[in-house]
């Protein structure tokens, strides 16, 4: 490979690219000696044994440099040599993308209603489970929990390291009052997102006052708190054990097939009227726009008559619910929950779905949990990965490899996430967007 | 003689140790435009926002309209009909110019805000072109004129300015305190102002007040305030004739 690079008659100076990548081969060398190159392992006497894996070693060191030089020798030198966009075609460009959300948005719903039939078609009955559940049903969970925290972190600006509680409050509220009182699914399903905004406003109350960071500690604190609860309050919840058989929903009464198809696309049709009737509410009360301006500036809003006590409380809230509904819904898929589910590394993971879709945009965050979650589905299903790292290879371990690589390429390409131009919240009277150009933000 | 639109005495406000004022007796008549000129640090932004109770009053009374106001929360004092440009303008800068007018009114009972927004864009015709700009981007002048037309779009009957001159060029300051006589001349609106361009800001005035060191020193009409020796040696010195 790094020969056909070589080859390649590229302007650039060769010997400049090929100290650049002993450099790079130098890093990567001291880098993946201790990470790739040696591994610990138990023998027969339980005694550590040092492994050393060289072969592995120069195969990784090897492909650093060849993408190194491919980069410095091929790619480097076409994009310099592409002519510079006119400032005219960029503007036209970036008001395409400003269009762009419009579309997605109705487009997206259309998909996410017709996918399970799609996917039927495609693979036939019997292959689609896999496509629905796996794919499917826990994107759209993903979908709802970054949803819901992009209410509090991305528009009202407060900083919740500890959503996931709300999510396991849905999900055991869920298990548990359907498995003791026999209740159904779609009575439980607003319950569960009531329940949970209960909590949050609960925890709202004595937090709000705090901003930043300390909001940061505190809602940490009350994730691990919840969780801690769900193991030690061993009557109710069963601990570590966790809650098993966990009813499955019923349509009336009639419980879905065991491939639960069915359930997946009443969940996409469940899922869209509870996205749009909670997006009808939030235009007619003007709420979402308080909360962006609750983001900006908390005291001109006081002035401008705002209640903000009470406006940070519904945007906890409302998060919340969304927390516990989508909680609702894990249990339901799952038939198993366990405290196992509820640890900080979910919040993280939402976090950086927000964070990712860029803060404050809803489709954004969809196609922000579409790569993030499809994709370490997807990892899972390449058979291909193990054929080269060998059997034991488990994909799925790298899914963590995949969130910082997706974080880093955000990071210099689209400092303020993959939807960066916000669509107005509300429009009191055909009120129009920013432009794009208009509302690009220095870096910094 | 009727009671004051606004109206504090003995007003005192602190924060945490620092007294910053020390029993202020002031009144805004309706339909005046009254100027609190001071040095820096004097306490003119902390009289303003004790009005609106951020920070409230520990001792003395805000009499809004015949109405005691001096233990009311913020956003209740906005709902009363006060609106306010605070220091520092406070837009919302992520925000488009249209959407910052549009928070302005949102805590006001009138539904017109087609009707407001042409009569603000007719005071600030420059916002009108502006309307999609981001407002963090606008220029100084422009977001000054921003912030003042966010609080007309809640209907004021009594507008609070806190220093609308600052760092503004001397004509678009002009273009400022144009408007300003304007809104009350025709609009009958009240308004009470503070400035550090104290001849602008006197001359524009029917009555005045001099703060130093959270007390109120001097009082009396734009014009005697303006030939006061003791003003002009402490705000005029060198400036304006
Ligand atoms: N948030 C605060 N915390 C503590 N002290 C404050 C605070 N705000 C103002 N002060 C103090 O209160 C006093 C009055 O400040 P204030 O801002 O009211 O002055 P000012 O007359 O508006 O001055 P300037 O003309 O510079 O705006 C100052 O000594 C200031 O340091
Ligand atoms: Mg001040």
């Amino acid at each position: 490979m790094s020969e056909a690079a070589a080859a390649t008659p590229a302007r650039a100076d060769r010997g400049g690219a090929l100290k650049d990548a002993g450099i790079t081969a130098l890093i990567a060398l001291g880098l993946f000696l201790p990470l790739i190159g040696l591994r610990t392992v138990q023998n027969i006497r339980n005694e550590l044994v040092l492994e050393t894996r060289w072969p592995l070693l120069a195969a990784c060191v090897g492909a650093v440099v060849a993408v190194r030089l491919l980069g410095t020798l091929v790619v480097a030198p076409m994009l310099a040599r592409r002519p510079a966009a006119t400032l005219a075609a960029r503007a036209a460009k970036s008001a395409r993308r400003a269009r762009l959300p419009r579309v997605l948005g109705p487009l997206a719903i259309g998909f996410a209603m017709t996918y399970p039939l799609l996917v039927i078609w495609l693979v036939g009955a019997t292959g689609a489970n896999k496509w629905i559940d796996n794919f499917g049903i826990q994107i759209l969970i993903y979908v709802m929990l970054g949803l819901g925290l992009n209410i509090v972190v991305g528009l009202a600006g407060l900083l919740d390291l500890g959503y996931v509680a709300f999510y396991a409050v849905g999900a055991y509220s869920y298990a548990l009052l359907a498995k003791t009182f026999g209740l159904s699914f779609w009575m439980l399903l607003p319950l569960a997102g009531i329940l949970a905004a209960f909590w949050g406003i609960l925890l709202g109350f004595p937090v709000l006052r705090l901003r930043g960071d300390y909001l940061a500690i505190v809602t940490l604190a009350f994730g691990e708190m919840i969780r801690l609860v769900l193991i030690n309050w061993v009557p109710v919840t069963n601990g570590y054990a966790g809650v098993s058989g966990v009813p499955r929903p019923t349509f009336f009464g009639i419980a879905f097939n065991a491939s639960d198809q069915g359930f997946a696309a009443i969940f996409g049709l469940a899922f869209s009227p509870t996205h749009r009737a909670f997006f009808l509410y939030y235009v007619i009360l003007g709420i979402g726009r308080a909360w962006e301006a609750l983001r900006e500036d908390e005291i001109a809003c006081r002035s401008l008559g705002i209640n903000t006590t009470v406006t940070k409380l519904t945007a906890f809230a409302i998060g919340a619910m969304f927390g516990g509904i989508a909680g609702a819904f894990f249990a339901a898929r799952q038939g198993f929950i366990s405290p196992e589910s509820f640890t900080f590394m979910e919040s993280a993971v939402i976090l950086s779905i927000v964070v990712l879709g860029g803060m404050g945009s809803q489709i954004g965050v969809a196609i922000a949990a579409i790569v993030m979650i499809g994709g370490t589905e997807i990892l899972r299903e390449l058979d291909l990965l193990r054929a080269v790292f060998g059997a034991a290879f488990d994909p799925t371990q790298y899914r963590m490899l995949i969130f910082g690589f997706g974080m880093v390429l955000i990071m210099v390409w689209r400092p303020r996430g993959l939807i960066a131009s916000r669509q107005p919240s509300v429009s009191l009277h055909n009120g129009v967007p920013p432009a794009g150009d208009l509302v690009k933000e220095g870096r910094g | 003689m009727t009671a004051p639109l606004l109206c504090m005495r003995g007003l005192r406000a602190r924060y945490g140790a620092v007294i910053a004022l020390h029993g202020v007796d002031l009144d805004v008549a309706q339909g005046e435009i009254v100027t609190l000129i001071g040095a820096n640090g004097a306490g003119k932004s902390t009289l303003m926002m004790t009005i609106f109770g951020d920070p409230q009053a520990y001792e003395g009374q805000v009499i809004y309209d015949g109405q005691d106001i001096t233990r009311l929360p913020t956003h209740e004092i906005a709902r009363l009909g006060i609106a306010q440009s605070p220091e520092g303008r406070r837009i919302f800068p992520r925000m488009s110019v249209l959407e910052n007018l549009q928070m302005g009114a949102v805590a006001s009972a009138h539904r017109q805000v087609e009707a407001d927004l042409e009569r603000v864009f007719a005071f600030f015709p420059r916002l009108k072109e502006r309307l999609r700009q981001r407002s963090g981007t606008l220029s100084g002048g422009e977001q000054q004129m921003l912030a003042i037309a966010r609080a007309l779009m809640a209907r004021p009957r009594l507008l609070l300015l806190d220093e609308p001159s600052l760092g503004l060029a001397p004509l678009i300051a002009q273009h400022i305190f144009d408007v300003i006589r304007d809104l009350n001349a025709r609009e009958k609106l009240t308004v009470f102002l503070v400035e550090q361009n104290a001849y602008h800001a006197l001359k524009l005035a029917h009555r005045g007040y001099v703060m130093v060191n959270g007390e109120i020193t001097l009082r009396g009409s734009g014009r005697e305030l303006l030939e006061r020796p003791e003003v002009r040696a402490a705000y005029l010195e060198g400036g304006h004739a």
